[in-house]
Order: structure tokens, then C-alpha cells, then sequence
């Protein structure tokens, strides 16, 4: 499998601050490539170079070959590249099934939207079913600013995904979620794989790491520590150091107050 | 009428952002002393039902006594006063003050700056970063850290009730663990703490009390193995039950 | 509900139909044209300026060039006072609008706190152009070819034309937001760097948005300069036009399709009544400074977003009421 999407040697600092130190991190094509360290290693910020929010102070970004580094989000996105936020980025003040009408104009010259109406059948359809998958269609018509967090993540992941990109990044997109849906998500996320998207996600919620990526990046101080399956990776000593804690110390061990 | 005084109660409350309500009728106790975690689906209302507890939403119907005490149409401030402190779901550190600046404010009812002092170097030792990233501005902080600042923040008043909106979100598995221990020693010590989770089989298990809301009502409450337990709960909401653990269970160092 | 709104339209637009025909006092009629006018540029304002969030003060750049495309065409075509005149009006429209898109390069460059400002600095370049240059006749102004109408008969064609307009501009309005293109404001507003990130196409949306709007403000300066039978400069690149056009879209509700129809008919109904009643040309300030402070402390959305929550609120009140009193305490399914 070839790189698709490639960061190599990435530095980025901001004030005093270097949250990225001489990163690099490949994405292969239709894999689901995980993404995980500590609080601070700088995932989010990795996410921000290679979509173009954030440029970087030395390294490149290619995508099947080409250059992106200092590409815009706008070219990110017309390339095929989708991304999902930490903290979620929805249109507040208009609808949640208008959110995602916004996402699905992506081919589209800008005269012609003007003669359009707001969707096509197709198009409605299709954003319908998305938020029917996540659980949002019965708040369709609500302005989407009444959503709470984890529905805001539920609108951010389906918009997303309604746009239809080759190469989706989702940056925790379990965060704040309900387990069942979780689960839910998974499924749909190998379903989408097995039709040929590439995957690339920051989470924190290991069993869904495990369960789903085929390839495991960890990062630690902005730098990439480890890279291999999602066993090598939870075997490896330096990970359970610096991030999943030894794994001796565990919680079902642990009394258990609720009885 | 409980012949003793319920530490909290919730009492018909019904409340909402002025579009409609969220929460639609919750009656419940939570008990002094222990953990009580609310779980339930997306949008079911959980956060919703945490402000009215801190005074940052006012409920259209109904009442909450916390200690006898009816907090309706108090001042966040005045809640502060009776030892409530939350710690809520979004960012709420000052992100152009410093680290210790922000845990500092924490004890902004505390005239006594000996006494400051001795609270800061007490938090530092249970979240030693903030004493790392002492003077640094907490903007400049990822999101797990900034949400460990808090925590450290909120408990510079020595509350009695501890509220926190999903402490668990953003943390990777070493700092969550670190929050879970943080939140049964801040129990040991005698505070209560309610939370809402969504890492809710974690939860369920150090909680004494749970109940589940769903679409702005409670549908069911009880201990919290009884909860954790329930299968259709289980099925619905905690992504599916578990029995005899697993081989994965056992050994995974993960956070379900 | 869904029946009730057009009625409710249908019968708010008989009503300004019918107004100049029960009402033939000129001095009735005169704050009719007038109050139409700002109704219909108050609308057209929303339409870039509402849903995009972008606050432009400039529009009198547009107003004004209208206003002079109607004097220089009209006196230098040597055409005849009249009706004849009121076909200049859509010319100066597209003047407006063929400004715009030069104006709109430069200020929307710029983010829209910056771009405030810069629509203000663009304005005085307009109006200052408009003293200095030879070919505006300067600060002495021009005068357009007389109207030879009676003076109880006066305002009534202007009244209809300036319906027209507010018609017009409130149609387009409508239209814009059900259309894709209306959606892509709306999100550039909320959002405008997610809007970039998913595709839109923001540089294009916006300098759109900004012509179109321009093209109302210039019929509405053609028509007020054929009212006013002349113009000079100060007069249609007037400052305080900006402003007030922004109030009535604030007071009747940013954003919504009927609040800028509602602000313009309260506040410039009003200043007119009231200028004329009392012959004090400034007592309107006092007044609209008191409704600005009114709207801010209460209904800082608007009038059209208090009233329409407190209706919702009304019934929601009462549903509530109705499934609660049988409720047993810790409701369990």
C-alpha cells in the first residue's frame, strides 16, 4: 500500500511553545490509521498542518505525491480531504439538516448555486440518512447551536461524511459520545473502509483504537514515537510509559464501590 | 417526608434555553458522601440538568434543596457560598491568564492568601501541572492538560459537592485515570461528587448512586452495579453489557 | 401557521396598496414614498449584510451613485420631466451594482470587523469625489428636468414605484435565503474558515452577495433624486443614511425577511411624522436613540426574533401545562 497522505519532519511552534518537534507520519491508502499520545504531543496541531489551518515552521505535507504544505483549507478539501474538530465547528444559526447542505455543494461553481435551491432530492436524502445514522433526523429542523456537545460531534462526523471525501480525519470523534453509538460508529467506519476511504483518527478511547485501525502512530512530545499494528503498539514499553500507564495497574482490578 | 434532610434533591425540575425544555420533569436524591453519575443518550439533557445545580441554568418549574437549602433563583456565586462547585463540559480556564493565575481564581472567596498558598501546593501535588506549567498561559495548554487545571482549580474551595460534566472527555488513558483516582479521593475525603459521563461503564463502577436520563426524564435509578448491570441500559446506552470479563477486559490497560 | 403567514403577507401588502388611495393627503403620501424607500433599501441591506454578517456602513455609496446616474442621465440625454424619468431607475440600479463590484474587491479583502471601517472609508472617497469632480457639477449639485405633476397628485406614482421596489427587493430576499447560495452566507457567517474548509467558495459568495445588494440602494437614489427634483452631494452620500439603514435592520431583526421591512416602516415613518409635526428636524434622533436602547436591553435579536420566541414560548407554556398535572413524582417511562 502506497502513502497517500504523507507529513514528514514537521516542526510548528507556537510562542515558547513546540508543539510539534520533527514529526513525520504516513497514512496509507485505504487504511484506518490511528493516532495517539498524551495530552499535549501534539495531535491536534499534526491534524492542523496536514488540512492546512496551521502552516508549518519546517517539514512538508504531500498528498499522492503532491505538495500541500502550504495549501489552504479550501484546497484540502477540494482535493478530497476531510476533517472533523476537537472542538466542534457547526453553523449555529442555521439548521442542523441545513449544516448539512452546506457540506454537499463540494463540485459545484458558485453562480450556480445562486439559481439553485437549497438541495436536491438526492441531496436531502442523503444528509437525511446521516443524521439518521447518528441519531440527529428528529432535530433536523432545530438551529444547530441547540445541539448539545456530543450531538455537535454526532452533526460535525455526519456533514462530514455526506460530503463524500476520499480521505477523512476525524480528531476524537468518540469524545463525549455514547458508548452504543460508539460502537455504532465503528461498524460504519470499517463499512465506509471496505468501499475505499481512507482513515485517519486522534482518539483516546483504546477499545476503538484497537478494534478498528490497522496501523497505529503514537506521538509523544511532538514527536513520533512508535508505529505498528494496534498489538505491537499496546505491547510496546515506551507507550504504556509515557500514555496507557503500566498494565498492571488496571481498573477492573480495583474494588468495585457500586456493589 | 425523609425524616433525615436529603443533601440534594431534585424536585420537579423542568427547565430549558428558552427554545423548549430540555429537562422535562426529574425528581431524585443524591446522597451525601458518595458518587452519583448521570448517563443517558446524546441531547437526553444530562449537562442541561448539571446547571441547574450550579445556578447557571434557572429552571422554569420545580425546585432543588441542597441541604434544606433551595437553590432556585441563587447567584452562581451564592451556590459557590454553600460549597457546590462545577467543573463544566466546555473550556473555562481564562486562556491569556497563566496556569497558576487561573487555579489561583479558583479560590476567589478565599480572602486568606496563606491560606491560598496552602490549597495551591496541595492541588499541585495531586496535578503536578500546574506547577509545570505554572506560568504559562493556560491557552497555550492541549485540551486534556487545560481540563486538568480545572479540576485542580475546582477544588481550591474544598467543596462539599463536586459537579463535573464528562471530567473524562479529551483525556488520554493515563490522565483519565488520574482524574477517576482524583474523583475517589476527593469521595474518601468526604466530598460528593456527581458527574455525568459518557465513559459511563468506568463510572458506573466507582459510582454508589446512578440514574439514567433519557429524553429529559429519568427512567430508571438505583446503585450503581444495578445500573451498570441493567441490559437494556447496557444494550441502549453503555455499548452493550459486560459479563464474566473478557479476555480483552482483563488485560487491555483501555479506558471501557 | 403555514397558512397564516401569507395571509398575514398578502394582507400587509393590500394594505400598502390601498394606503394613497384612502390616504390622498401629500403629506401622508410623502412619508408613504419616503418610508417605502427605506423598507426597500433596509431589505436589500439584510439580504449581503444580515446574512452574511458582514456590517457594511457604505451602502450610500450606492444610494448616491444611483441618485447622480438619474441626474447626469436625465440632464444630459436632455429628456423631459416625467414619467419617461422612472425608466432611468433600473439603469441606475446597474450602475450601482457595476460600482460595487470594484468597491466590494477592496473591502472584502479584509475580515468583517475590518470591513466595517473599511466600507466607511470607501463611502467618504464617493462622497468626496462627488464635491470635487467637474463632471457632478460639484458641490452645487444638479438639477433634474422639472416634474410637471400637480401637488395633491405628486406623490402617488412615486409611491407605487417605490412599492415596486420594496416588492422587489423583498422577493429577492425570500429567494436568496431558500437558495443554495443564501446557505452559504448564512454559513459564512456562522463560521466562516469551516465554510472555507468544506468548499465554499467565500471570495465569490461575498463580492455576489455585496452587487446584488447594491442594486436596490441605487434604484432607491434614482428615485429620491426625481422626488427631490435635485441633488447635491452631501445630500445622497449622507453618513447618517448608513446608519440608519443598519438601525432598522438591527431593531426589526438582523437576518429575518420581515424584520428590515418592519424597522424601516417604524423608524422612518416615525422620524417623518414626527419632523413634520413638530418641525423639529432632529427630535427623531431622541426617539430612535431611545428604541436602540429599548431593543438592545430586551429584544437584542430584534423585534421580529422577541416576538416570534415569546409566541413559541406561549404555546409551549401551555402543552406543558396540560401533561404535567397528572405526573407522578420520579416519573419512570
Amino acid at each position: 500500500m502506497a502513502a497517500l497522505l504523507e507529513a514528514k519532519d514537521v516542526s510548528r511552534s507556537f510562542g515558547g511553545v513546540h508543539a510539534l518537534a520533527g514529526c513525520s507520519l504516513s497514512v496509507d491508502k485505504g487504511s484506518i490509521t490511528g493516532l495517539i499520545g498524551p495530552n499535549g504531543s501534539g495531535k491536534t496541531t499534526m491534524f492542523n498542518v496536514m488540512t492546512g489551518y496551521v502552516k508549518p515552521d519546517k517539514g512538508t505535507v504531500s498528498f499522492d505525491g503532491h505538495d500541500v504544505t502550504n495549501a489552504r483549507p479550501d484546497k484540502i478539501f477540494a482535493l478530497g480531504i476531510g476533517r472533523t474538530f476537537q472542538l466542534t465547528r457547526i453553523f449555529a444559526r442555521i439548521s442542523v439538516v441545513e449544516n448539512m447542505l452546506v457540506a454537499t455543494q463540494r463540485d459545484e461553481s458558485w453562480l450556480r448555486g445562486l439559481t439553485r435551491s437549497k438541495s436536491s432530492k438526492s441531496e436531502l436524502d442523503a444528509a437525511m440518512e446521516w443524521l439518521d445514522f447518528v441519531g440527529l433526523s428528529r432535530l433536523a429542523s432545530m438551529p444547530a447551536g441547540s445541539l448539545s456537545y456530543g450531538q455537535r460531534k454526532l452533526l460535525e462526523l455526519a456533514y462530514v461524511l455526506v460530503a463524500d471525501p476520499d480521505v477523512i480525519l476525524l480528531d476524537e470523534p468518540a469524545g463525549g459520545v455514547n458508548l452504543t453509538l460508539i460502537n455504532e460508529i465503528s461498524e460504519k467506519i470499517l463499512a465506509l473502509n471496505k468501499g475505499g476511504k481512507t482513515f485517519l483518527i486522534v482518539e483516546h478511547n483504546m477499545e476503538f483504537v484497537m478494534k478498528i485501525c490497522d496501523k497505529v502512530t503514537v506521538m509523544h512530545q511532538g514527536c513520533d514515537l512508535v508505529t505498528g499494528t494496534p498489538a505491537e503498539v499496546r505491547a510496546n514499553p515506551a507507550v504504556l510509559d509515557a500514555y496507557l500507564g503500566s498494565s498492571d495497574d488496571e481498573f477492573d482490578e480495583e474494588e468495585d464501590v457500586s456493589a | 417526608m425523609p425524616e433525615s434532610t436529603p443533601f440534594l434533591r431534585f424536585e420537579g425540575v423542568v427547565a430549558g434555553y428558552g427554545g423548549g425544555d430540555v429537562i422535562k420533569g426529574v425528581d431524585f436524591d443524591v446522597p451525601q458522601g458518595g458518587v452519583t453519575c448521570i448517563v443517558g443518550p446524546n441531547g437526553s439533557g444530562k449537562s442541561t440538568l448539571l446547571k441547574t445545580v450550579s445556578g447557571l441554568v434557572r429552571p422554569r418549574l420545580g425546585q432543588l434543596w441542597f441541604k434544606g437549602t433551595p437553590l432556585v433563583g441563587l447567584t452562581p456565586r451564592e451556590i459557590l457560598q454553600l460549597g457546590i462547585v462545577q467543573v463544566p463540559q466546555n473550556h473555562s480556564l481564562f486562556r491569556e491568564m497563566t496556569v497558576q493565575q487561573n487555579v489561583e481564581l479558583g479560590a476567589f472567596l478565599v480572602k486568606d492568601k496563606k491560606l491560598i498558598a496552602e490549597r495551591l501546593a496541595h492541588v499541585t501535588e495531586i496535578f503536578p501541572i500546574v506547577a509545570e506549567r505554572a506560568k504559562d498561559k493556560a491557552g497555550s495548554l492541549s485540551g486534556g492538560q487545560q481540563r486538568l487545571v480545572e479540576f485542580a482549580r475546582c477544588l481550591m474551595l474544598e467543596p462539599e459537592l463536586v459537579v463535573l460534566d464528562e471530567p473524562s472527555m479529551g483525556l488520554d488513558p493515563k490522565t483519565l485515570r488520574l482524574v477517576f483516582d482524583t474523583i475517589k479521593l476527593m469521595n474518601k475525603v468526604g466530598r460528593t461528587v456527581l458527574l455525568v459521563e459518557q465513559n459511563a461503564r468506568q463510572a458506573l463502577r466507582m459510582s454508589h448512586y446512578a440514574v439514567v436520563l433519557e429524553n429529559g426524564l429519568l427512567r430508571l435509578s438505583g446503585s450503581g452495579s444495578e445500573v451498570l448491570n441493567n441490559p437494556e441500559i447496557g444494550a441502549l446506552y453503555l455499548g452493550g453489557t459486560i459479563h464474566a470479563a473478557s479476555p480483552d477486559d482483563a488485560t487491555s490497560p483501555s479506558v471501557q | 401557521m403555514s397558512k397564516a403567514k401569507p395571509t398575514a403577507w398578502g394582507l400587509g401588502l393590500a394594505v400598502l396598496i390601498l394606503f394613497p388611495i384612502i390616504e390622498t393627503n401629500p403629506a401622508w403620501t410623502s412619508i408613504g414614498v419616503l418610508t417605502l424607500m427605506f423598507m426597500a433599501c433596509t431589505t436589500s441591506w439584510n439580504m449581503f449584510s444580515g446574512y452574511s454578517g458582514y456590517v457594511s456602513l457604505g451602502s450610500a455609496i450606492f444610494f448616491g451613485s444611483g441618485a447622480y446616474t438619474m441626474a447626469l442621465v436625465s440632464t444630459h440625454a436632455h429628456m423631459a420631466g416625467g414619467a419617461a424619468l422612472f425608466w432611468l431607475i433600473p439603469l441606475a440600479g446597474l450602475v450601482a451594482m457595476v460600482i460595487a463590484v470594484p468597491v466590494g474587491a477592496i473591502a472584502l479583502r479584509v475580515r468583517r470587523h475590518t470591513f466595517v471601517v473599511i466600507t466607511i472609508a470607501l463611502f467618504f472617497v464617493f462622497q468626496l469625489l462627488a464635491i470635487n469632480a467637474s463632471f457632478t457639477g460639484g458641490a452645487a449639485g444638479i438639477y433634474i428636468p422639472l416634474i410637471p405633476w400637480g401637488a395633491s397628485y405628486y406623490n402617488v406614482p412615486f409611491y407605487y414605484v417605490a412599492l415596486g421596489m420594496v416588492i422587489f427587493a423583498t422577493l429577492l430576499s425570500a429567494a436568496v435565503r431558500r437558495s443554495r447560495f443564501g446557505l452559504q452566507l448564512l454559513a459564512i457567517r456562522d463560521d466562516e474558515d469551516r465554510a472555507l474548509g468544506l468548499g465554499v467558495r467565500v471570495t465569490a459568495v461575498k463580492l455576489t452577495g455585496f452587487t446584488m445588494s447594491a442594486f436596490t440602494f441605487g434604484m432607491a437614489g434614482a428615485l429620491y433624486c426625481m422626488l427631490q427634483g435635485q441633488i447635491y452631494p452631501q445630500f445622497v452620500f449622507d453618513p447618517t443614511f448608513d446608519i440608519t439603514v443598519a438601525l432598522m435592520a438591527f431593531l426589526g431583526g438582523f437576518g429575518t425577511l420581515l424584520g428590515p421591512l418592519l424597522g424601516g416602516l417604524i423608524l422612518e415613518a416615525s422620524q417623518q411624522y414626527l419632523t413634520q409635526s413638530f418641525s423639529n428636524g432632529s427630535l427623531y434622533l431622541i426617539l430612535f436613540g431611545v428604541l436602540f436602547l429599548l431593543v438592545i436591553l430586551f429584544m437584542p435579536q430584534g423585534i421580529v426574533v422577541a416576538v416570534s420566541q415569546w409566541w413559541n414560548g406561549r404555546a409551549q407554556r401551555r402543552e406543558l401545562k396540560a401533561t404535567r398535572d397528572p405526573a407522578a413524582v420520579g416519573a419512570h417511562t
